[in-house]
């Protein structure tokens, strides 16, 4: 890993002004970074802000709602405060993105060789014949079976896992130094979600690009990533390489998530649950807002918010008991 | 023991294109040839990817949809020749919960009013009672019953998928088919209704037949596994059996995909390389050969039959014999440590349980 990290998030803070007046507090001091040709993954539930925080990278948010402050530096730009023009030539070129849904960011009415060649026209000139040469070898790097037939056909004449391939051949046209993917597999089959694991770490390796993973599948984290960042209401909860969060997470929330998934090696009659609802993001609660859901919960939780601490190296935790171990040993 | 439901040589073809005078030019095959059974109180787990006929099958199952061949037999009797009188008696045993529970409840009737309807329709209840009756069906799917004069959008998506569950068992059914039920619930959630599913089983005596892409989920519920692939069932076997061992390289290869929450995990997955075959046109011989590691020149020409090898465990394909051990492909996460464990039981024990379900206003 290199000394100074390609992308690094400090005290990002976002705010959704909603049309009856309510502020949302969708992401709260967020810090993060990731070197380059590193894997992180964002992990959280549904509204936990990892989506926010991605689409706040790209520049994405909408302008008249939304109120970001806070700081990404990138490649030597602050993400924030750079004028939308640069943003454009930055986006598609040097940072790029994946959804979840190929058919909704796939244009339906132009091939996906339009798509492609419109990318790499917009980003990298040249002619429109080497434009296309490129887009041929980009569709074969992500295993697309004959390229020059396929790319002249429109998104709908192709299956779920082949669109997401061609969305992953559109993000890598202009090798981008960072990649993120927001829920890349988890609308495709299994069997699909293997091959475009595969072909993620095969691309990480031969680019040297960093990714940013967003997903609530701890299996997928597991897989591809090397850091990771839980997050909850809007805040990161716990950051750890992964082999220690999965060996011994420091967060409540953490350690619910992972008693909930099913285990293949182990039947349990009944899964972990994490009781209660996540608290309203208008009005955030005083003290750690797990608390209320928490089994480890001290009169102090509700009290003060919990710092992010370290505690050991690389290894941090939004949690005032934390090191959990000994609580129940 | 007798079997709950039974279905055998289940055809299901639907015409995909017609000519300008209405005469059909080109069928997808659904479903093509599927048998099973289940017992009371047993799930069986359709397991496959999209497009494989597994929902269509949930479907036929409850006459939502009318079969082109087959048998279906439900508690002894034949499904298929009920008239409408027998077929709504039959929908008090047999009920469905789906995967979205934002599109399945009526946006404009109250929680109260969503659970009525069934006991009303098929005069369940005196209506004296009937409001008691909601009350207690909220209390078995974890719902403080207050909540009855409420709508479907002050529900979370989990609350909402409990009220799925609470209209699907006003009736005292026998089975339930679960198509997806937890598939776009996140994970802690998740956990919920899986528990709760559990509980519900054990406690009346539910049969289910679950649909998912999960495996995981799979094999965490299910007794019984049937994997499908383009209409057909490939392999069928007691869930344990299956996961210690699928035989199927379909199977193998399903199995051996699942993401295992463990860091360099040990893995022998089986990528298929190539498509999924479009079920309009499916592939001659073996569905699977297309995609098959192990395909031989006799799968693109005969197809393999579902064979049994008398424990319970059904194969169809023509090499099973030959193919090498698959002890070691389904990925292993390891468990966890002691410690972990233990941190893990204290959310399943935690003193907060009697704060769950309450909606915050």
């Amino acid at each position: 890993m290199s000394a100074s990290p390609l992308i690094e998030i400090s005290d990002l803070r976002i705010r959704f002004h909603g049309d009856d007046g309510r502020v949302t507090h969708a992401v709260d001091g967020v810090d993060l970074s990731v070197a380059n040709g590193a894997t992180l993954g964002l992990v959280g539930e549904s509204g936990c802000g990892k989506s926010v925080t991605s689409l706040a990278i790209m520049g994405l948010l909408p302008k008249q709602s939304a109120e970001i402050s806070g700081a990404i530096r990138f490649d030597g730009f602050d993400l924030l405060t750079t004028p939308d023009e640069t943003l454009r030539d930055l986006r598609g070129n040097r940072l790029a993105m994946i959804f979840q849904e190929p058919m909704t960011s796939l244009n339906p009415s132009f091939t996906i060789g339009d798509q492609i060649i419109e990318t790499i026209l917009r980003h990298r000139g040249g002619s429109r014949k080497s434009a296309r040469e490129r887009a041929i070898e980009l569709l074969r790097r992500v295993h697309i079976p004959s390229p020059e037939r396929r790319i002249d056909e429109y998104p709908h004449k192709l299956s779920g896992g082949m669109r997401q391939r061609v969305m992953i051949a559109m993000a890598l046209a202009c090798d981008p130094r960072l990649l993120i993917a927001d829920e890349p597999t988890t609308a495709l089959d299994v069997t699909l979600q293997a091959q475009i694991l595969e072909l993620m770490r095969e691309l990480k390796a031969a680019s040297g690009a960093a990714i940013i993973l967003i997903t609530h599948d701890l299996g997928v984290v597991a897989e591809v990533c090397d850091e990771v960042a839980v997050m909850y209401a809007g805040e990161i909860v716990e950051r750890a390489p992964v082999d220690e969060l999965f060996s011994a997470p420091q967060h409540p929330y953490t350690v619910g998530l992972l008693g909930s998934i099913p285990r293949l090696d182990h039947r349990a009659e009944q899964l972990a649950t994490i009781e209660g609802m996540v608290p309203n993001m208008a009005q955030p609660p005083a003290g750690c807002r797990f608390a209320a859901r928490c089994p480890f919960m001290l009169d102090a939780c509700t009290k003060a918010p919990p710092p992010l601490v370290e505690i050991s190296p690389g290894h941090l935790s939004r949690c005032i008991r934390a090191p959990l171990e000994p609580l129940v040993s | 023991m007798t079997a709950l439901l039974e279905v055998e040589s289940l055809v299901k073809h639907f015409v995909a294109e017609r000519s300008l005078f209405g005469r059909a030019l080109a069928h997808v095959k659904a479903v093509d040839g599927v048998s099973f059974s289940l017992e009371a109180g047993k799930t069986l787990a359709l397991v496959g990817e999209s497009g494989c006929g597994k929902s269509t099958v949930s479907r036929l199952v409850l006459r939502l949809i009318e079969p082109d061949a087959g048998k279906i037999r439900f508690g002894g009797r034949d499904l298929l020749s009920l008239d409408a009188g027998g077929l709504r008696a039959f929908r008090r045993e047999a009920q469905i919960i789906f995967q979205d529970p934002y599109a399945s409840l009526n946006p404009r009737m109250t929680v109260g009013q969503i659970l009525t309807e069934p006991l009303v329709l098929h005069d369940l209840v005196p209506a004296a009672r009937r409001a008691a009756r909601v009350a207690e069906l909220l209390r078995l799917v974890g719902l403080e019953p207050r909540l009855a004069r409420r709508y479907p959008h002050e529900f979370s998506g989990g609350q909402r998928q409990r009220i799925a569950i609470a209209r699907a068992l006003a009736v005292e059914p026998k089975l339930i088919i679960c198509d997806e039920p937890v598939s776009a619930l996140d994970v802690s959630i998740r956990s919920q209704i899986l528990n709760l599913l559990r509980t519900l089983q054990d406690r009346l005596g539910l049969a289910y037949i679950f649909v998912s892409h999960d495996l995981a989920v799979v094999k965490h519920i299910a007794d019984h596994v049937a994997v499908m692939n383009l209409g057909q069932i490939v392999e069928t076997a007691e869930a344990d059996a299956l996961f210690a061992a699928p035989r199927h390289p379909y199977s193998r290869a399903l199995l051996s995909a699942i993401p295992v929450p463990k860091p360099r995990a040990k893995s022998s997955r089986i990528v298929l390389q190539g498509e999924i075959p479009s079920a309009l046109n499916p592939p001659t011989g073996c569905r699977f050969h297309t995609r098959c590691p192990y395909v031989i020149e006799r799968c693109r020409t005969q197809m393999p039959q579902l064979v049994p090898d008398g424990t319970g465990h059904a194969t169809a394909c023509h090499r099973t014999s030959e193919l090498p051990s698959s002890a070691a492909i389904v990925p292993s996460d390891g468990g966890f440590s002691p410690v972990l464990e233990k941190l893990v039981a204290a959310f399943s024990s935690g003193p907060e349980a009697a704060r769950s379900g309450g909606v915050s206003s």
